[in-house]
């Protein structure tokens, strides 16, 4: 890697008549000039300006930009939240193979029985994994699969007579996504706060208890990385009342075959397959994010759902109380397939000890570091845990800030910082279970330096990467959203 | 176990410093009446060799389009990707990275985007493009959603019956709970009839949603529907084909508002339906109500040019229930696709490239028109794709074509109904040659002939 390389723009590398892609020659008679096909009004003067460029200037480009990239398959990457967990190879290779890869969305169902048995199990797995009976495997991200739960909600209570169920409640702990859905599906969102152990607080839950309820929206392990022990008083409760409970499956990979969110009272949830599953991220998608239901929230779900009857199976469209659509197609298959591979290589034991691991890994890490590093939830955590440096800016001017773009030096991904909002100058810490106690013993080595070096040195980190902060208060305030040629 | 790294001595000395005896204590914050007290009922393991074999009997049991001849379309096309586009998102730098939130650890990623939404603005001449959204059908919600944004207290939507069935139910979908009416124009022609949104427009309309070219695959008249939208103070909001641009006229010449697209034709394999890649452009006035991740330019602490996310006050990470959306990724691996596959192709690729296209859909319009019975469903012009009508029930007639190795099209009657029973969709790229269409009409007139005197 060599971070004095060029970055010029494609735009910039452009040369009139340079190509790289080459079409044949046109083997049907040209037997009409193009002005005969389409009428004058619809057809462009000119072709869109885009760059002109060789082959090899297209790869040297893009493959010297890629060094420019921090990535899992070059470093620890304890981003809290997302999972950043490696991503085998060998599902990459299988989901390109042309009998996957090549299949058209709207071929018929008989052409594509492998694809379809494949969807079909997938289905099957996640809702024996989320202890729930139904599921759609549509929603494109987790925050699309919430806001299809949502809708779903919204869906149920109009169809029981109830629309005055408004209200959802979410824990001030919760993902921004989940008040930004609420309002997407016609909800009114409620914050419910955390107490001091930085769990729901029951007391304050209960004040927002009657029938406008709706949904109750709960992470859990929660973004804290703390599992609320309550869970099943607070959806008795939220049943009691006629609510739903949704989980916000985010943290699904503490609890692999530990524990199942239809057993201790959630009515929806969404997975995270991309997270969970190991989709690989591609740095910020593709996700996939299916959801799973209770059997009285079954009709609801998008269409359509893969069937089988007999040794054959379909896609079902025929469901008059389906909320419809939450995008055109199957869903992110591509990402469904690699999670589908994934649990059929970890199989039962495996799942579990993936969770196991995962817990222990964190709880490591919070060992190692929970002297040096003010850890305001206690000295156990589940698969994440969040520090704080609230003390060391008091004392030292050291922000988490700071520590996070100088374990940028050390060739270290930062974590999560600043989430959850109810942890001051938060480090959220998600090492996940196919790391080595080596890697964790050096990077725990290595905040432990950290917070020993100078304040005015943290404050220029990084120091060794292509480019140093940069200035994103002008980023927003004039915005440059796009490249332009330079005028004359 | 598969990818786990802790061996038991490890296990040991990682519990010994946590201070427990065993993994389980750690999981004590769990109460036992809700622990799953079995194995999940799941399969058993597999190593790489035994799940390889399974995923090649499971692939072994669907016949691609590289063993069928595919003339389907309905928003997925069977485009042809350069090795580059491949090449370049194989590298595990791109594929393995998150959301570049630390930008000095993401220079790559940022400037890929950046470019990516300069190419967008390119393609379409329009001013902002996104980093991208999941896919064209959320896309058109999306841009519904941002139109009432924009125009706060207007609550309907005009929609043509000519764009994707699919689109328009995630449209439906999205709108249920926000008290906005959708208005869906009725096109007996084959596209909206400008004068049909001069009827149905008023001051409550937030947007008219034109897809161009559209279900069908014929051309609409987004032009005249802008003038008409503007006119009444709503937007023109426009799904386009992305190739198409290669020829036509492009969403910011003639002044729409919101572009947005399907841009799996750019660089994307068919992938039974997704991941895929949602284009969204808008005029500059509306940048700071555009949904979606953006990257912007700016320098670092020396001065230097560098990438990082920007406007992020309109996120769902900030904003949480007032957000533009709730939408907190994009589909960067995509984007990098179509970003690639965009530069490969260049102006020049483009152009030759929706030039086959649309000479190709011609060829294949021409010869399986002069069969008997068979006409255009509409008389519009087209670009890829077109629509026939065919003088026997199309379903049947597919299941035949299908046998003897044809996708032939999409009985686009399972969507509009039984006035379209005997219509069939083609799409035709670059990639079919002349001897297949050849085959196809073959077939098809082979077919017609067996049928006749039935129908009859």
């Amino acid at each position: 890697m060599n971070n004095q390389q060029s970055t010029e723009l494609l735009f910039e590398l452009s040369k009139p008549g340079r190509r790289c892609h080459r079409l044949p020659a046109c083997d049907v008679p040209e037997t009409r000039p193009v002005s005969d096909l389409l009428p004058a009004n619809h057809l462009a003067a000119t072709s869109p300006s885009l760059p002109e460029v060789a082959e090899i200037d297209l790869i040297r480009h893009f493959n010297n930009l890629s060094t420019r990239n921090m990535c899992i398959d070059t470093n620890f990457y304890p981003l809290g939240s997302c999972t950043m967990k490696y991503n085998p190879k060998r599902h990459e290779r299988w989901a390109t193979s042309p009998g996957f890869a090549n299949l058209h969305p709207l071929q018929e169902d008989d052409t594509c029985q492998g694809m379809l048995e494949l969807l079909y199990e997938m289905q099957q797995y996640l809702c024996e994994i989320s202890g729930l009976h139904a599921v759609s495997l549509q929603p494109a991200a987790g925050a699309q699969g919430e806001l299809t739960a949502l809708f779903v909600a919204a869906a149920y209570f109009r169809d029981i007579g109830q629309n005055q169920r408004k209200r959802v409640l979410i824990p001030d702990s919760a993902h921004g996504t989940n008040p930004a859905s609420a309002a997407l599906a016609g909800f009114e969102a409620i914050k419910i706060k955390s107490d001091t152990q930085g769990l729901v607080d029951l007391e304050d839950l209960k004040k927002h208890l009657d029938d406008r309820l709706a949904v109750f929206m709960i992470t859990n392990p929660n973004t804290l990385g703390l599992f609320e022990r309550q869970i099943q008083t607070i959806t008795d409760l939220i049943h009691a009342y006629g609510g739903l409970v949704y989980l916000d499956g985010a943290n699904m990979n503490a609890i692999l075959g530990i524990t199942r969110p239809g057993d201790f009272g959630a009515d929806m949830q969404h997975y995270n397959v991309h997270k969970t599953f190991t989709g690989p991220h591609g740095g910020g998608g593709p996700g996939s994010g299916p959801i799973t239901v209770r059997q009285h929230l079954a009709p609801y779900l998008p269409t359509p759902i893969v069937v089988r009857e007999g040794d054959r199976y379909r896609l079902d469209y025929n469901r008059p109380k389906s909320i419809g659509r939450v995008r055109s197609f199957f869903g992110n298959v591509g990402i469904l397939f690699r999670g589908y591979c994934y649990i059929r290589t970890l199989g039962p034991d495996g799942l579990k000890a993936v969770s196991e691991n995962a817990v222990l890994n964190a709880n490591y890490l919070l060992a190692r570091l929970k002297h040096a590093y003010e850890i305001p939830h206690g000295d156990r955590c589940m698969h994440e845990f969040v520090a704080s440096a609230r003390l060391l800016r008091r004392e030292k001017k050291i922000s988490a800030m700071e520590i996070c773009k100088r374990l940028l030096d050390f060739g270290y991904h930062a974590p999560t910082v600043y989430f959850p909002l109810v942890v001051p100058e938060a480090l959220m810490i998600e090492p996940t279970e196919t790391e080595s106690k080596e890697t964790l013993d050096a990077f725990a080595d290595t905040l432990l330096k950290i917070r020993e070096e100078p304040a005015e040195f943290l404050q220029k980190a990084p120091h060794t990467l292509s480019i140093s902060r940069p200035d994103e208060v002008k980023a927003a305030k004039e915005p440059i959203l796009r490249w332009k040629p330079a005028v004359g | 176990m598969a990818y786990l790294l802790n061996t038991a001595d490890d296990q040991r000395e990682m519990l010994a410093r946590i201070g427990v005896q065993s993994i389980e204590e750690l999981f004590a914050p769990i109460p036992a009446s809700i622990r799953l007290n079995r194995l999940l009922d799941i399969p058993p393991a597999l190593t790489e060799i035994e799940l390889s074999a399974r995923i090649q009997e499971l692939a072994g049991r669907n016949q691609s389009t590289s063993e069928a001849v595919c003339f389907l379309g309905g928003g997925a096309y069977d485009h042809f990707i350069p090795a580059v586009v491949d090449a370049i998102v194989s590298r595990s730098e791109y594929y393995t990275a998150y959301t570049p939130y630390q930008a000095e650890a993401s220079q790559g990623s940022l400037q890929a985007f950046y470019e990516y939404q300069t190419l967008i603005c390119q393609l379409t001449d329009m001013e902002v493009s996104n980093a991208s959204l999941y896919e064209g059908g959320s896309a058109v919600a999306e841009a519904a959603l941002m139109a009432l944004n924009i125009r706060e207290g207007r609550r309907e939507i005009l929609v043509a019956e000519s764009v994707h069935p699919e689109y328009r139910q995630v449209l439906a979908t999205y709108m249920a709970n926000l008290g906005v009416t959708i208005v869906t124009l009725p096109t007996p022609d084959g596209f909206l009839d400008p004068d049909t949104v001069t009827k149905a427009i008023s001051d409550r309309t937030v947007g008219v949603i034109v897809q161009h070219p559209n279900f069908f695959g014929f051309l609409e008249e987004p032009e005249a529907v802008t003038q008409i939208a503007q006119k009444h103070g709503a937007l023109s909001i426009i799904s386009f084909d992305p190739i198409s641009m290669g020829l036509l006229k492009r969403p910011g010449q003639y002044g729409a508002d919101i572009a947005v697209a399907e841009g799996q034709c750019l660089g994307t394999p068919l992938g039974y339906g997704g991941p895929y890649l949602g284009i969204m452009a808008c005029r500059e006035e509306y940048v700071r109500k555009i949904p979606g991740r953006l990257v912007g330019e700016t320098t670092d602490r020396n001065g230097k040019r560098c990438w990082v996310l920007t406007l992020q006050t309109r996120e769902q990470h900030i904003r949480r229930e007032k957000a533009t959306s709730n939408i907190c990724t994009n589909q960067g691996l995509f984007a990098l696709r179509a970003a690639v596959y965009l530069t490969a192709l260049g102006p020049q690729g483009l152009r030759e490239t929706a030039e086959l296209c649309l000479r190709k859909a011609h060829y294949a319009a021409d010869q399986l028109t002069q069969l008997p019975g068979v006409r255009l469903q509409y008389q519009r012009p087209f670009f890829k794709e077109f629509t026939l009508s065919l003088p026997v029930n199309v379903e049947v007639l597919l299941v035949r074509l299908r046998e003897q190795g044809y996708f032939a099209g999409l009985p686009v009657g399972r969507w509009y109904g039984p006035q379209l029973s005997q219509a069939l969709t083609l799409a035709v790229t670059e990639k079919r040659t002349k001897a297949e269409i050849d085959g196809l009409a073959k077939a098809v007139e082979h077919q017609l002939a067996q049928a006749m005197p039935v129908m009859r």
